[in-house]
C-alpha cells in the first residue's frame, strides 16, 4: 500500500513540475530562515565548549538602580560582584571578570585590534577552554599582579604568524604580557567566555574599579548542584538588598538578578529590565510565535496548492472510491503524499541550511563563529517539515475525500 | 443478487428539483446478464450508480444479497464496493500515472494481500483480457479497446460477484466493441459473474439476457 502511494506520488509530483517546484520552494526557503535562526540560537545559549557546566551555572551580567526619578542599568561593578557574590551557599566556584574592551596592538608597525578581558583564576576552573599551548594563569598569577595572558589562537597568528607563542610577550592596552598559554577561538557570540587575550583582573592600570557598585564587570557562579540554583539565587537577592547605594538621594533600589544569559537577554530585549525575576518564557514565547507566523504562510500557501490539486484528480478519487477506497483511506493516502513532498522539502532545506551556515561561518559576520547543524536543530528541522506535512496535508485530503463519487468521476465537485 | 425497490432519485438545487429516477424496481439475478436501454439523461448511469452504491437513492431500497444497504456509511460501504462489485466506465477512468498492471492492482490495494500476491492475481486478470504483453505500458501509450480491456481486468481482478458496465462499448469503433462485448459475455458464461450493463446500442442489448428499458426516469417495460 505505502509503495502504491509513493510511487503514485512520485508520478504526481513528476507531471506538475511547477506545483512540486513551488511546493519545494516554499518549504525550503522556510526551513533554511527557521533553520539558520535556530542554528544561531543554538550557537548563542546552547551549552557548547568552554561552556561546559551551563546547566549549573548562573550569573550576574546586568544591574540596574531604580530611583523616583532615574534609572541606571549597566554591567554591574566590581565591588558589587566581589562584597556579595563571593561564598553563596550551594556554590562551588565564583569568578569575577571585566566587560571584553577593544583595545589597539601595533605589532610590527600595523594595527591590530583585539578584544581583552581581564578575569580571575576561577574564570578558567568553570570554563573549559581548549589548550593548544601551556595553560591558564592561576591564583597566584592574579595576586602577585604578574604581567601574563592567555590568548587565542587568532591572536597568535596575528603576533606571531600561528608560530609557537608560550613564553613570548606581547603588548596590548599599553602593557605587556607575557603569553603563557593558547586557547582556540570562542566565537564572539558566546558572551561570557569571548576574548582574544585574557589578562589577570589585577594587571588593571588603577585600583579604582574596586570601588565601584556598577559598571564594567560580571560574575559567574557554577552551582555544586542544579537543584541548589534557586537558594542560591534566592540568597544573592536578600544580599543585595543589603547593599549600600552611592547616591541615596537618587537611587532607591538596586536590581542585579542571578540568572542565565538567556534569561539576561530576555530581560533586556522585552524591557522588564528593573524586574526581580526574569521572565524567559515570555522570549521564548515570542520566538516561537515568530517561527509559528513565518510557517504559517507557506503552510496557507500549500494548502491552497493542495486545495486547486482536487479538480484535477477527482477522477482518481472517484475511481478509487468506487473500487472501496473509504474516505480515511484516501485520507491517509493525501497525507503521506503531502508529507513525503515536505520531506523532500525538508532535506533541500537542510542542505541549503548547511551551506548558508558554513558561508555565513566563512563571511565574518560573527567573529570566529562557527555555525554549524547539529542533531538537535536537525530534530528541529524534521518536525518543522512534519507540521509542514501534517498541517498543509490534512485539510485538502479531508476535502478531497469527501468528494461524491458520482461527482468525482464526472470530474465536478458538488 | 440485487434488489432494488421504489427507488426514486431526485437531484435538488436551489432553484429546479430534477427526477433522475421515480418507481424503479429492479431484481437481478445471481449469474444474469442484464442491459439497461433508453435515451440520453432518462436515468440510467444514475441507476448504475445506485446499483453500485456510489449514490444513495432519495427513496426506496437497495438490497445486496439480501442485506439492505440503506442506512450503511462510507466505512461499510467501501468494502462492499470492494468485494462484491466491479465497475466498467465508458470513459475507462484509468488513472495515466499508473501503469497498466499498478491500475488493475488498485481493487487489491484496499484488501489485506502482500504485494507479491496483488502483482499475481493483476497479472492474471491482465491475461484474461489479452494485455499480458502491456502490463508496463501507460494508459496513454494504448488504443481506446486495449484501454477498456484495461479497465475490465481492473473490474475484475477482486472477481467481484457483480459487474456493472456503463457503456463500455460506447467510446470504440464497432469492431473493438465486439471485442470487449465478447469478453463480458465469456465472464458471465464461465464465471457466471452477474452483469448489468447500460447501452445505447441495442445489437449488443439483444445478446444479454434481459433488457430493462428506462423513459424520463421511469421503466417503460
Amino acid at each position: 500500500m505505502l509503495r502504491h502511494y509513493v510511487k503514485t506520488a512520485f508520478k504526481v509530483f513528476a507531471r506538475r513540475k511547477f506545483f512540486t517546484f513551488v511546493s519545494l520552494f516554499g518549504i525550503s526557503f522556510t526551513l533554511v530562515v527557521l533553520m539558520v535562526a535556530t542554528a544561531m540560537l543554538d550557537h548563542t545559549f546552547a551549552p557548547h565548549a568552554p561552556e561546559v557546566h551551563q546547566d549549573r551555572t548562573v550569573g550576574l551580567f546586568h544591574a540596574q538602580m531604580i530611583g523616583p526619578h532615574n534609572r541606571w542599568s549597566s554591567e554591574p561593578g566590581y565591588r558589587l560582584l566581589d562584597r556579595h557574590l563571593r561564598d553563596l551557599p550551594g556554590a562551588e566556584r565564583t569568578s569575577i571578570y571585566s566587560d571584553a574592551r577593544t583595545v589597539y596592538s601595533y605589532p610590527g608597525g600595523t594595527r591590530v585590534k583585539s578584544s581583552l578581558k581581564r578575569t580571575d583564576a576561577e574564570f578558567w576552573r568553570i570554563l573549559r577552554f581548549e589548550f593548544l599551548e601551556g595553560g591558564p594563569f592561576g591564583d597566584q598569577e592574579v595576586q602577585d599582579a604578574r604581567f601574563v595572558a592567555v590568548i587565542n589562537a587568532a591572536t597568535r597568528e596575528r603576533f606571531f604568524g600561528g608560530e609557537s607563542a608560550v613564553g613570548r610577550t606581547i603588548e596590548v592596552d599599553a602593557q605587556r604580557f607575557r603569553v603563557v598559554g593558547v586557547v582556540s577561538d570562542v566565537p564572539a557570540l558566546r558572551r561570557v567566555p569571548f576574548a582574544d587575550v585574557w589578562v589577570p583582573l589585577t594587571t588593571a592600570k588603577t585600583d579604582a574599579y574596586k570601588s565601584e557598585i556598577m559598571g564594567g564587570f560580571y560574575g559567574i557562579v557554577l552551582a555544586k548542584d542544579r537543584a541548589e540554583i534557586p537558594a542560591l539565587k534566592a540568597e544573592f537577592r536578600s544580599r543585595v538588598r543589603t547593599v549600600e547605594l552611592p547616591d541615596a538621594r537618587r537611587y532607591e533600589k538596586l536590581v542585579a538578578p542571578l540568572e542565565t544569559p538567556f534569561e539576561t537577554v530576555a530581560r533586556l530585549f522585552l524591557g522588564d529590565r528593573g524586574e526581580e525575576e526574569a521572565r524567559p518564557e515570555r522570549l521564548i514565547a515570542l520566538l516561537a510565535g515568530v517561527a509559528l507566523l513565518f510557517m504559517l504562510l507557506p503552510t496557507i500557501n500549500l494548502v491552497n496548492l493542495n486545495v486547486s490539486r482536487i479538480m484535477e484528480r477527482a477522477s482518481e478519487i472517484g475511481v478509487r472510491k468506487a473500487f472501496g477506497a473509504s474516505s480515511r483511506t484516501l485520507v491517509g493516502q493525501f497525507v503521506v503524499e503531502n508529507v513525503l513532498l515536505t520531506l523532500i522539502g525538508g532535506a533541500i532545506g537542510l542542505g541549503l541550511s548547511v551551506f548558508v551556515l558554513q558561508a555565513l561561518g566563512a563571511s565574518g559576520v560573527v567573529q570566529y563563529a562557527r555555525f554549524g547543524l547539529n542533531l538537535r536543530i536537525f530534530a528541529w528541522a524534521l518536525a518543522t517539515a512534519l507540521f509542514f506535512g501534517v498541517f498543509s496535508g490534512v485539510y485538502p485530503a479531508w476535502r478531497m475525500s469527501r468528494l461524491h463519487p458520482v461527482d468525482a468521476l464526472r470530474g465536478a465537485s458538488r | 443478487m440485487i434488489r432494488l425497490s421504489d427507488i426514486e432519485k431526485v437531484y435538488r438545487t436551489e432553484k429546479i428539483e430534477t427526477v433522475a429516477l421515480a418507481n424503479v424496481n429492479l431484481d437481478v439475478a445471481a449469474g444474469e446478464f442484464v442491459s439497461i436501454m433508453g435515451p440520453s439523461g432518462c436515468g440510467k448511469s444514475t441507476l448504475l450508480h445506485v446499483m453500485g452504491l456510489l449514490d444513495a437513492p432519495t427513496r426506496g431500497t437497495v438490497a445486496l444479497d439480501g442485506r439492505v444497504v440503506d442506512s450503511f456509511d462510507d466505512r461499510r460501504l467501501a468494502p462492499l464496493r470492494n468485494k462484491e462489485i466491479g465497475f466498467i466506465f465508458q470513459t475507462f477512468h484509468l488513472i495515466p500515472d499508473l501503469s497498466v498492471v499498478d491500475n488493475v492492482e488498485i481493487p487489491l490495494l484496499y484488501r489485506r494481500m502482500s504485494n507479491a500476491e496483488r502483482r499475481q492475481l493483476a497479472l492474471t486478470a491482465l491475461n484474461r483480457v489479452g494485455l499480458a504483453s502491456r502490463v508496463h505500458h501507460f494508459p496513454g501509450q494504448l488504443s481506446g479497446g486495449q484501454q477498456q480491456r484495461v479497465a475490465i481486468a481492473r473490474a475484475i481482478v477482486g472477481r467481484p460477484r457483480l459487474l456493472l458496465a456503463d457503456e463500455p462499448t460506447g467510446n470504440l469503433d464497432s469492431q473493438m466493441g465486439d471485442e470487449i462485448m465478447a469478453i463480458l459475455r465469456e465472464l458471465n458464461e464461465q464465471e457466471k459473474t452477474t452483469i448489468v450493463m447500460v447501452t445505447h446500442d441495442p445489437r449488443l442489448a439483444e445478446e444479454t439476457d434481459r433488457t430493462v428499458r428506462l423513459f424520463d426516469g421511469r421503466q417503460v417495460n
